[in-house]
């Protein structure tokens, strides 16, 4: 197939969005070309069309979806690129599933440098070529000046679930453990330290990572794990209350055994923020039967993603659906189900 | 020192509870105010209550300044945030508490209103230089804490002549606000456990007339569970031996006489108001500030010509009783079911500092019996 020409090279370097390149024309297939294709480079997205056609093992499907919005778009630890890449492949593998492959759609503002959508664009191609889960199609749609704050992203993506496995967060029975699978509240208090009216100098980095090859490997200490979830915006809280009304039961968990960093701690004190809702980009929260959680937990010791997982608490029957909390000292208090988000534009 | 780590210390904090349970005396109450709604805060979500002897009762005070912000006051803040020349600068947790006819800044917001959340006067002040077009409001809202550093922005403001910037000043006293409820018929307060950082602003000597005029100890306290703990155990001890004296347990915060600079910084921006009203608790006489004549073309209230408007709670809406110490949260009819912290209706239940909803977010798993 003979490639085509085009007058000049995309200007990547000092070039900008224009109403052109989400036009649908010449200008929209030499961005998608030299920018989209170059990067994301696959079998598939080489065919050019505007959908992407694949044979799918058989079993269950997972399907998942996530808008990403996130202010500023570039944050110690990662962007909005890997964070779209790495928080689609987390919604299909808290299925379950193992991810296969992944859809991008790219809303960007009129005037957008093209440096910094070629950085964003290679950050993705990074991420999705290290976690093995190609994006296969996308689209791409500029609209005009002083709308869409830079840079949208929406990510679709596909997997299958492994026979026997089923998880669901209506399956919490009393007397299960909590395992949360390492320190909360780096990716929240990361973007926070880089927006604009409240820096604060840190070496807080996001957490955001993929975190399907940890869930292979926890699957494979327990066919058995009752529910799982990352826990991105509203945290660990958000996940526990979530599960707490699905299931119609109550938890109870202990705040020495959650780890937080110690300047994760630290910048949250300063802020008066609670490190329990403050959002992650790279932790998960499972519920396993109580005589499976040893196996799990040292499954999850032994992936780099999991080396600081721990048992936190324990489902308990409560009409109420409370969560609950041990304080350090001894005593008790609610962790209760936030009505809002504490942090806007967080993911 | 580790400031967070240390006044947490589980030993020490285990091994002062027990000292307290060994100081109490088992045919004694001790019901001890926090006036301070960080206090209050601390006080739940530290789980600190239940760890307390059963005859120690912790009053929650008033010392919320979201909470006590009479509903007239935030009308005016929306109306002035909806003005098109107007970018109006608040705290964040004003932004969520409902005025008249369930409006918020928020909605406000949503709706067209410019108003942006900062974390201080000073952030306030940059909006105003980055928006020479625009006049820029600052919400002021606080106790003696966050009262200094409104009076030296407007200070440098009046230095500089910067036009388009004025402040709503809705500062309050914390003596005045503890006189109002030390005067009432039926008080049932042995002590108070004193703010912490009002007081490095106003110093510990601002609390003897409790102890001189009402007889009532004072221990002003930080905010760790050290402080609190300790704190409580100093006005236990007091009430055991007859005492009633100004202790200061926050000796790495606060001095005798406070922050003198900062003091007089307020005497020269701001004036008493004769008299002001406080949602839960009505008029007290010389509770709030103003902006001083010195400073008047900086004052909103002039500047937009901001009416009086007065507001009524609901039916109800126990938070008068609540404010006093009278009543405990879950004596109230409506606690929990009508008023939550996503629709409060009175102001106890507005802030995370309030005492409704302080008790509702960490506490309710608990039921207590009012006793």
């Amino acid at each position: 197939m003979s490639k085509v020409t085009y007058l000049r090279k995309l200007d990547v370097k000092c070039g900008t969005i224009e109403m052109s390149h989400g036009g649908g024309g010449r200008a929209m297939s030499q961005l998608v070309e030299e920018l989209f294709m170059k990067y994301f480079d696959n079998e598939l997205l080489r065919q050019q069309n505007d959908q992407a056609s694949f044979a799918v093992p058989a079993g269950r499907m997972v399907m998942a979806t996530d808008a990403h919005v996130i202010s500023p778009l570039f944050f110690p630890g990662g962007d909005i690129g890997s964070l779209s890449i790495h928080g689609t492949i987390n919604d299909v593998a808290m299925a379950g599933a193992k991810p296969l492959y992944l859809a991008a759609a790219f809303v960007i503002e009129e005037g957008f440098p093209l440096s910094d959508l070629e950085r964003v664009v290679a950050s993705m191609a990074k991420v999705s070529k290290t976690a093995g889960v190609p994006v296969v199609t996308g689209d791409t749609k500029v609209v005009e000046r002083g709308n869409a704050d830079g840079l949208y992203i929406t990510t679709t993506g596909v997997g299958v679930v492994p026979e026997g496995i089923q998880l669901s967060g209506d399956l919490a029975k009393a007397g299960d453990h909590v395992i949360l699978s390492g320190a909360i509240g780096n990716h929240g208090m990361a973007i926070l330290s880089q927006r604009q009216n409240l820096s604060f100098s840190t070496s807080i980095e996001s957490d955001s990572a993929a975190l399907h090859t940890l869930v292979e490997e926890m699957l494979k200490a327990s066919s058995n794990i009752r529910c799982l979830r990352d826990a991105t915006r509203g945290g660990l809280a958000a996940v526990l209350n979530e599960w707490a009304q699905q299931s119609e039961v109550g938890f109870t968990i202990d705040e020495q055994q959650i780890p937080v960093h110690e300047q994760v701690a630290g910048a949250c004190e300063l802020l008066g923020l609670d490190p329990l809702y403050v959002a992650n980009e790279g932790k998960l929260v499972a519920v396993v039967p109580a005589d499976e959680s040893a196996a799990v937990l040292n499954a999850m010791h032994n992936h780099p993603l999991g080396q600081e997982a721990a048992i936190i608490g324990e489902v308990v029957n409560d009409a109420r659906r409370f969560v609950s909390m041990q304080t350090r000292y001894g005593g008790t208090r609610m962790v209760d189900w936030l009505t809002a988000e504490q942090l806007p534009r967080i993911c | 020192m580790k400031y967070i780590d240390d006044f947490r210390d589980r030993d020490l904090i285990d091994k002062l509870i027990q000292s307290i349970h060994r100081d109490v005396q088992t045919d004694k109450q001790y019901r001890l105010m926090e006036f301070c709604g960080g206090h209050t805060h601390s006080l739940y979500r530290y789980g600190l209550l239940e760890l307390l002897p059963d005859n120690i009762k912790m009053i929650h005070g008033p010392g919320c300044p979201v909470c006590v912000l009479p509903r007239g006051r935030l009308d005016n803040a929306i109306v002035l945030a909806e003005h098109p020349d107007v970018i109006l600068c608040s705290y964040g947790d004003m932004l969520r508490v409902p005025a008249s006819g369930k409006k918020t800044l928020l909605k406000a917001r949503a709706e067209g209103g410019d108003v942006r959340m900062v974390y201080s006067t000073t952030d306030a002040l940059q909006v105003a230089r980055d928006n020479p077009d625009k006049q820029v409001v600052f919400f002021a809202v606080g106790f003696e804490t966050t009262t200094p550093p409104t009076a030296s922005v407007l200070k440098i403001v009046e230095q500089q002549e910067i036009k388009n910037f004025s402040v709503f000043c809705n500062h309050v006293l914390t003596p005045p606000a503890m006189r109002g409820i030390l005067a009432q018929d039926d008080v049932t307060i042995d002590g108070f456990v004193g703010p912490g950082h009002v007081s490095t602003v106003i110093g510990r000597d601002a609390y003897g007339f409790a102890a001189r005029d009402y007889g009532k100890p004072v221990v002003v306290s930080g905010f760790e569970p050290l402080d609190l703990l300790r704190g409580i155990q100093l006005l236990v001890r007091q009430l055991n031996e007859g005492r009633s004296e100004v202790e200061n347990e926050y000796s790495r915060a606060v001095t005798d006489t406070g922050n003198t600079v900062a003091q007089q910084l307020m005497d020269e921006v701001f004036s008493l108001r004769e008299q002001f009203e406080w949602r839960g608790l009505g008029m007290i006489p010389g509770s709030a500030l103003q902006i001083s004549d010195a400073y008047a073309d900086y004052d909103a209230e002039k500047r937009f010509n901001t009416p009086p408007v007065s507001s009524s709670d609901h039916n109800a809406c126990e938070c008068a009783a609540i404010l006093c110490g009278r009543k405990r949260p879950e004596d109230c009819k409506v606690f929990g079911t009508a008023c939550t912290p996503e629709n409060p209706l009175g102001s106890c239940m507005v802030s995370s500092e309030g005492a409704c909803a302080a008790y509702y977010t960490y506490g309710r798993h608990q039921k207590r019996i009012a006793s």
